[in-house]
């Protein structure tokens, strides 16, 4: 294909869209790669350092969209200390030298200052999209900096961030000439914004079809946004506290009658059961309900509501809906794709919400089932079996029993035959969660089936270096692996070192792995940053020189180009 | 079957048959494991003494009415303590009032936590960690190390007063890394200056005492 000209080999790139086509046609000569490199407009950064910004920014010259993940997953639940990295300064840096004409930024998991923010808004005049999900380390000055810098910017989103308030003033700061938004998501942001800047806002931006508010947005405002923007296909309401009498409550009504595009709703932050007939007369449009951030909607509003939402695809509730519910939801909801079911007592008596009944019965109802989390109390290797043969399309299977290492109710035994029964008959699983009482056998099964498998999380589960060596050995497509709180030790760790750069990462914290088979993986494998992050709070255990026979506490294995990275902190040790 | 630090942070139920004060927070091992009748070499968590009973329908509380408000408390602020588990986003977890007061309980649960302190007997083959926060004095602490290594026939471990009978004494490393007998100073300062507990021969620790008047 050499011979054709340059212009039709990159025309035929353009259909290839997912990045690792792209990926893979560049390694096949020379002249692909440099049709590739020059025609790339979308780049995929999954590890922040893994590369460095600038060479990124060489290769793609003419890129457009970037997207940087930083911490590793388990940073979300706390297991990564604070201060451990992941800055986008050094990328928005780079991008502002090398790449002027970016028009999207996406970062996930990432400190992101205002200086950062500033330097953004300032740098890239074709700005359009940035997308900050689960990052931290910036006000809402940075984001006055956005809004006021950013000509032609259409979308705003920010999902589950940190952000430190300072003052409501920075909605106000887009100027009266900006009509450009499509989409605006400040729902994490706990403070209170200007409430009659955001309307004059919504009602001069024409295309904006996704909203999604704050807390601090009361009905009242609620129901005169609605009234300005009837187009809206997302919204995400404030916090729906509303007397069921009231005027506002009416003219809600009304304004929801109007809007005949909305399909997706989330939100509903304080929101009395009651209030929740205000939305029947969508809910047989939505195809996307989020009410996990809604514990006052017990069981029967629930079911109530959900018996309207026959096109629901995806669904994301509390488990107050309880299994009841559920066979609710399988008997209306048949289009269904995604659900969560997030618990509403974490720390409390182990009220059964949902079991393993409410899983099956959403299986034997929702065929199209592809994306599962579940948390409940208890599961069986029965249910899960029953589940793997009426839902054999699962790509994400994400399961957790919230006491760790629990059995099977039923028959005391762990949980290996059931995940066993999933990995077997679902041969498009890329990502899945374990949890419960789980033997070395489960990982022989994952490693013998679980062919396409691209991320593992595993936690409390195992016997012996066997059952990870199994997961290594096997699965061919893995790119993430993740442990805590299991044996296995520098055996397994050094079992098959080769494996590592053919993934992203490996996460392993609270294992039997020590200090001196970290150092023997890192002397092998010279493309890998082996980080150690030591426990802060350890002091006593802490030694000026900790012997290899030391375990580790945290362990962060990555492939990379970029070498040991040079703003780690302290009580990171990169080996 | 190797230990790791952090099993004792582990909290599981306790064991149908526990009597002890504080909440049980070590793990059995499973019996399936000992299948290859290597069982009674595995070092396992268990209380000393007691034998591995079969997971039968391990309930996440332990069992028994007499579960004072205390009791309860210790409990649920233990059970916050696995870090990180379950695993849902910190921003979810803060997101309701209600969740933010647990969520507040188990940063305090977890900054509580702080107070572990191995303790070691001599003689024992391996040792013990436990809460100091959970004891409200002395005695507590007494008897609960008592039950903890009674298996490793001790005797009665009593205060120096009454302890003309005593066998062994409890001693203790401050933040100094001196050796002090426990019981000198007041509860408060103790526990904010214990670093770790040793069960001693009462010979040795006598020299501790006269050393001290």
């Amino acid at each position: 294909m050499t011979y054709f000209p340059e212009e039709v080999v990159e025309h035929i790139f353009d259909f290839l869209s997912s990045h690792r086509d792209r990926n893979i046609v560049s390694t096949v000569c020379k002249a692909w790669y440099r049709v590739e490199r020059l025609s790339r407009r979308s780049v995929f950064v999954g590890n922040c350092y893994a590369v460095r910004p600038g060479r990124v920014m060489a290769r793609f010259p003419g890129m457009k969209c970037l997207s940087v993940k930083g911490k590793p997953h388990f940073a979300d639940f706390n297991l990564v200390p604070h201060d451990w990295g992941g800055f986008a300064l050094p990328w928005i840096e780079a991008a502002a030298r090398g790449c002027p004409s970016l028009e999207e930024l996406r970062l996930k998991r990432m400190v992101v200052s205002d200086e950062s923010l500033e330097l953004l808004a300032r740098s890239f005049p074709n700005f359009k999209a940035l997308v900050l999900v689960s990052c931290e380390g910036f006000t809402t000055d940075g984001l006055a900096a956005i809004a006021t810098h950013c000509r032609g910017l259409r979308e705003l989103d920010l999902q589950e961030n940190e952000v430190e308030d300072h003052g409501r003033q920075w909605l106000s700061c887009f100027p009266d000439s900006c009509t450009s938004l499509e989409s605006l998501n400040f729902a994490c942001l706990k403070g209170e914004v200007n409430a009659g800047a955001l309307e004059r806002l919504v009602a001069r931006c024409v295309n904006l079809r996704s909203l999604k508010l704050n807390r601090a947005i009361s009905v009242e405002s609620l129901a005169r946004i609605l009234a300005r923007t009837p187009h809206l296909v997302e919204l995400g309401t404030g916090s729906f506290t509303i007397e069921h009498g009231a005027e506002a409550y009416q003219r809600l009504i009304h304004a929801f009658q109007k809007c005949k595009s909305l399909k997706s709703l989330s939100g509903f932050w304080d929101v009395a059961p009651r209030c929740m007939q205000s939305i029947y007369s969508i809910c047989p449009n939505l195809t996307v309900l989020n009410l996990s951030y809604a514990p006052a909607i017990q069981g029967a509003d629930l079911v109530k509501l959900i018996r309207h939402c026959f096109k629901l695809q995806k669904l994301w509730v509390l488990d107050c809906i309880r299994d009841k519910g559920l066979a609710v939801v399988a008997s209306t909801c048949k289009e269904l794709q995604e659900l969560r079911v997030f618990p509403s007592d974490i720390y409390g008596t182990g009220t059964a919400a949902v079991t393993e009944e409410g899983l099956v019965a959403i299986s034997s109802g929702c065929s199209k089932l592809n994306s599962l989390l579940y948390f409940c109390h208890q599961m069986t290797n029965a249910a899960l079996i029953t589940v793997a043969k009426n839902c054999p399309h699962f790509t994400r299977f994400r399961l957790c029993i919230l006491d760790p290492g629990k059995p099977d109710p039923d028959t005391n035994q762990p949980l290996d035959e059931g995940f066993g029964a999933i990995v077997r008959s679902c041969k498009d699983l890329r990502r899945l969660s374990l949890s419960g009482l789980l033997t070395d056998k489960v990982f022989l099964y994952i490693g013998e089936y679980a062919a396409r498998l691209e991320m593992l999380s595993i936690a409390f589960a195992g016997d012996s270096d066997k059952g990870m060596v199994y997961v290594l050995n096997g699965c061919k497509n893995l790119r993430k692996l993740e442990i805590r709180d299991s044996p296995f030790g520098d055996a397994a760790l050094l079992e098959n070192v080769g494996k590592y750069e053919t993934m992203r990462s490996l996460w392993m914290s609270s294992c039997d792995v020590t200090l001196g088979g970290c150092k023997a993986l890192a002397a092998k494998m010279p493309r890998l940053n082996v980080e150690v992050i030591n426990d802060t709070d350890e002091s006593d255990e802490m030694e000026e020189n900790p012997s290899d026979m030391h375990k580790v506490e945290k362990m962060y294995v990555y492939r990379t180009l970029a070498g040991a990275r040079n703003d780690a902190p302290e009580f990171v040790e990169i080996l | 079957m190797t230990l790791t630090a952090n099993t004792d942070r582990l909290l599981f139920s306790a064991t149908p048959h526990s009597s002890v004060e504080f909440p049980a927070r070590l793990r059995e091992m499973e019996d399936v494991k000992g299948s290859d009748g290597l069982g009674d070499t595995e070092l396992r968590l268990g209380l000393p003494g007691t034998s591995t009973a079969t997971r039968s329908a391990k309930r996440a509380l332990p069992e028994g009415d007499e579960e004072s408000h205390d009791e309860l408390r210790r409990t649920s602020a233990a059970k916050a303590q696995v870090v990180g588990w379950p695993p849902i986003r910190s921003y979810r977890k803060n997101s309701f009032p209600a969740r933010k007061a647990e969520a507040e309980a188990e940063a305090e649960a977890e900054a509580a936590a702080g107070l572990y302190v191995k303790v070691s007997m001599d003689g024992a083959p391996y040792l013990r960690k436990i809460d100091l926060s959970v004891y409200k004095g002395y005695k507590e602490l007494r008897e609960s190390l008592n039950h903890m290594f009674q298996c490793f026939s001790l005797g009665e471990l009593s205060r120096r007063e009454g302890g003309s009978g005593s066998e062994y004494a409890i001693t203790y490393e401050d933040k100094d890394g001196d050796l002090m007998l426990v019981g000198d100073v007041p509860w408060e300062m103790f526990i904010s200056s214990c670093k770790r507990l040793r069960i001693m021969k009462g010979y040795e620790a006598r020299g501790l005492e006269s050393r001290k008047h």
